[in-house]
């Protein structure tokens, strides 16, 4: 609330009245007000998004990319393993219960050929990973733009935040799905719990960025619940890969990696960058 | 006047278009087609885009897409991850042990309550308790500033709702915490205690925000606002099965006709009843009533298969709400408006009276010694099968239809959204405001509010 009252917020379709267009007929050129900074959430998937995230561009001086959509694809780019056609015939002509009919083609912004993080079709200036991004980082990042400085995000991954207890190589050979609840003593703290990975249970904290839990100190959100990380907050580094990074983690742990479930899943949060393609699934195959 | 008044009278045709519609929370375009004699011709709420998570669930691993299908959206993941945890359950064959469900009944309640409160005094409140006069435009950053007071306990609500999810369940929002088969963690005492008292708290705003809203904002429902958007269709909601009451978690679905008269079917049965039509100008699809074998139509004068869902609907199906201050409020509505309500503003009267329900059922399942059981998941084993897992979610019921293959990947999936229920009625209740303000080609920037009006009441 402190920090809203030193911005002056133009544009924030959720919360605010604002319009694309002259509501009069006229013209058909988006209208978005100027800005020292523009946040935009979201992966780019249809021809719309891209004109509004160009719009943006031309009218911010800086551009974040907020939340792991827009930085790495997010969930809608697992879309990008299959083929649009696939889906919109599903969707409008097999659904149990759906009329058949014709793909919707009116008024509607077309499809782009797949999924894109923001990054791939605008400059972006900063990134501001997780699903959603913590508020603390929020406000940190904002507060030192204030102060004329450069944003910063954590560079450590959840494993370096995480309390629970490692006892480390050749504990797990194998990995198990998580369909019976991690065993820990529900009365005592995480820091008492065993490492997931330890466990047996797929746990992608390794390879993902810090900073679900915010700035004061707790264990990640998902280890709190009891539960493994799935890896919301994206890779470590902007140009990590999570699921090249996670299988060498197990490997050089001595875990068979082999018998894992749909590894495909495990780039659900940063499928964008052309990681998660249709090839992708022929290779699985 | 919230926004700029938009040219003279026209005698050509030419359309009107409103977009993005903000303070809702997704994303929609409105357009409106003007004729010759400068009448609406036809008004059209457009989805603009979609995102396939019906196909790209297809393969996962059944177990992990109750944590994928919460980003669908992210002010009611809580309902997402309910009913796709559900569904999965119905695939395995899992039972949930009374700890479990208690646990995910919780939160799934706790969730309605945050998200009630973010929709009246963030998003719609500013149509109705901001001095348009002195503002440009009616947000909640000029409630702040109109209305500190009032503003520092809203934000003060919002964010406990949230903090009780959190401490307890890791995330409030995309949460992990359900699992097939119940719940990743039992509940302390400890934090059995520490929730009730917050519940308590957030009981007593609930009792506020109600009387604050009658005297500022349900007492300016005059005639005029009380045919804003007004539409007679049906309404589908959940009901307990044995008592016919207000249930949001686990039940049967009840679809009431306009006259009252209903059919109730389980989860499983929901082709039956509810088929989907697809339009040329929408990537969502438009949910209507099969089961009463008229067909869709979304013509004001002759509406075929229409009905509603969200709180108004809920409220309208239960034969009662089962915890005595909602019921008190519910009989007052009753008496006032009769069953079923039509009004679609009233769905702002219905959204506080679920937001009391909601506080007292916190109340009452942290009361229940059961809550606090050691014994929250059954393990699962994969295998083939079908479930469909259904929840009220706070814009309507929630359906996920999934099958899996002998190691328990997801073969098939179908969901049907809250908020798509509601895309027909809206559609209508756009159509109405445009016809009923808009003439001889004269577009006020209080019509064009007035519009959106009518749509932010389905919380979109």
């Amino acid at each position: 609330m402190s920090l809203l009252g030193r911005f002056d917020i133009v544009y924030m379709p959720i919360l605010m009245d604002h319009k694309y267009f002259d509501s009069s007929g006229g013209s058909r050129e988006i209208h978005i007000p100027k800005a020292r900074l523009g946040l935009i959430s979201g992966g780019v998937r249809n021809e719309q998004q891209l004109r509004i995230a160009e719009k943006m561009r031309r009218q911010c001086d800086a551009i974040w990319a907020f939340g792991t959509c827009a930085a790495y694809g997010g969930i809608p780019a697992m879309m990008n393993i299959f083929e649009d056609k696939d889906l919109f015939r599903r969707y409008y002509r097999t659904a149990e219960g759906t009329d058949a009919a014709p793909d919707p083609s009116q008024v509607i912004p077309p499809f782009l050929e797949r999924t894109f993080a923001l990054d791939e079709k605008i400059a972006v200036d900063f990134i501001l990973a997780g699903c959603p991004p913590h508020h603390d980082f929020i406000a940190l990042a904002l507060e030192s733009i204030l102060e004329g400085k450069s944003p910063e995000a954590p560079l450590v991954s959840v494993c370096d935040s995480c309390p629970a207890k490692r006892e480390g190589k050749g504990s797990a050979q194998r990995i198990r799905r998580f369909v019976e609840n991690a065993r820990y003593q529900p009365d005592k703290p995480i820091a008492e719990m065993r490492c997931l990975l330890d466990q047996g249970i797929l746990c992608m904290g390794p390879v993902t960025l810090a900073g679900c839990a915010g700035m004061n100190g707790g264990p990640p959100r998902c280890i709190e619940a009891r539960v493994p990380c799935r890896g919301c907050y994206g890779p470590v580094r902007k140009d990590g890969n999570q699921i090249m990074d996670i299988l060498n983690a197990l490997v050089s742990n001595g875990i068979d990696t082999k018998n894992l479930a749909d590894k495909l899943s495990l780039l659900r949060f940063s499928g964008a960058h052309g990681r998660l393609t249709k090839r992708c699934v022929q290779k699985a195959e | 006047m919230r926004q700029t008044v938009a040219g003279s009278a026209s005698a050509s045709a030419r359309e009107i278009i409103i977009e993005p519609v903000t303070r809702i929370e997704g994303h929609a375009r409105i357009g409106i087609r003007l004729d010759e004699s400068g009448g609406v011709a036809e008004a059209r709420v457009h989805i603009m885009s979609m995102r396939g998570f019906e196909k790209f669930i297809e393969g996962r691993a059944a177990e992990e897409v109750p944590g994928i299908v919460t980003r669908i959206c992210g002010i009611c993941p809580w309902q997402h991850h309910l009913a796709s945890n559900k569904a999965v359950d119905g695939c395995v064959g899992a039972e949930v042990p009374p700890a479990g469900r208690l646990l995910r009944e919780l939160t799934q309640v706790l969730a309605h309550i945050s998200d009630k409160v973010l929709h009246f005094f963030f998003l719609a409140g500013p149509d109705f308790f901001v001095d348009s006069q002195q503002c440009s435009a009616g947000n909640i950053m000029t409630i702040a500033a109109q209305a500190p007071e009032l503003a520092k306990r809203v934000f003060a609500m919002r964010y406990r709702g949230q903090m009780m999810l959190e401490k307890f369940a890791g995330r409030a929002i995309h949460p992990d915490a359900i699992v097939p088969g119940g719940f990743s963690k039992p509940m302390s005492r400890l934090e059995r205690d520490q929730l009730h008292a917050d519940a308590l708290d957030q009981l007593e705003f609930a009792r506020f925000a109600l009387d604050f809203a009658k005297e500022h904002v349900f007492s300016q429902f005059d005639a005029g606002l009380m045919q804003l958007g007004d539409i007679s269709t049906g309404f589908l909601g959940m009901v307990n099965p044995e008592d016919g009451g207000l249930e949001l978690s686990d039940g049967i679905l009840r679809l009431m006709r306009p006259d009252g008269s209903f059919h109730e079917f389980s989860g499983r049965e929901y082709t039956d009843f509810i088929a989907e039509h697809v339009e040329p100008w929408s990537y969502a699809k438009f949910p209507y009533a099969r089961g009463w074998g008229e067909g869709f139509s979304m013509q004001l004068d002759d509406p075929r298969g229409i009905y509603r869902t969200n709180c108004l609907a809920r409220i309208n199906v239960a034969d009662f709400i089962p915890t005595p201050l909602a019921q008190a409020e519910l009989l007052e509505f009753r008496s006032l408006f009769g069953r079923p309500a039509q009004s679609t503003m009233l769905y702002h009267w219905a959204r506080l009276i679920e937001l009391l329900y909601a506080c007292e059922k916190v109340v009452e399942l942290l009361e229940d010694p059961a809550i606090t059981g050691q014994q929250v998941r059954s393990d699962v084993v994969p295998k083939a099968g079908r479930g469909v897992g259904c929840v009220e979610a706070p814009r309507g019921t929630l359906i996920h239809d999934y099958s899996t293959d002998e190691e328990g990947f997801i073969t098939r999936a179908n969901l049907i959204v809250g908020t798509t229920h509601n895309l027909a009625p809206i559609n209508m209740s756009v159509n109405r405001v445009a016809r009923d303000l808009i003439k001889n080609g004269e577009v006020t920037g209080e019509a064009l509010n007035r519009i959106e009006m009518a749509v932010r009441a389905y919380d979109p």
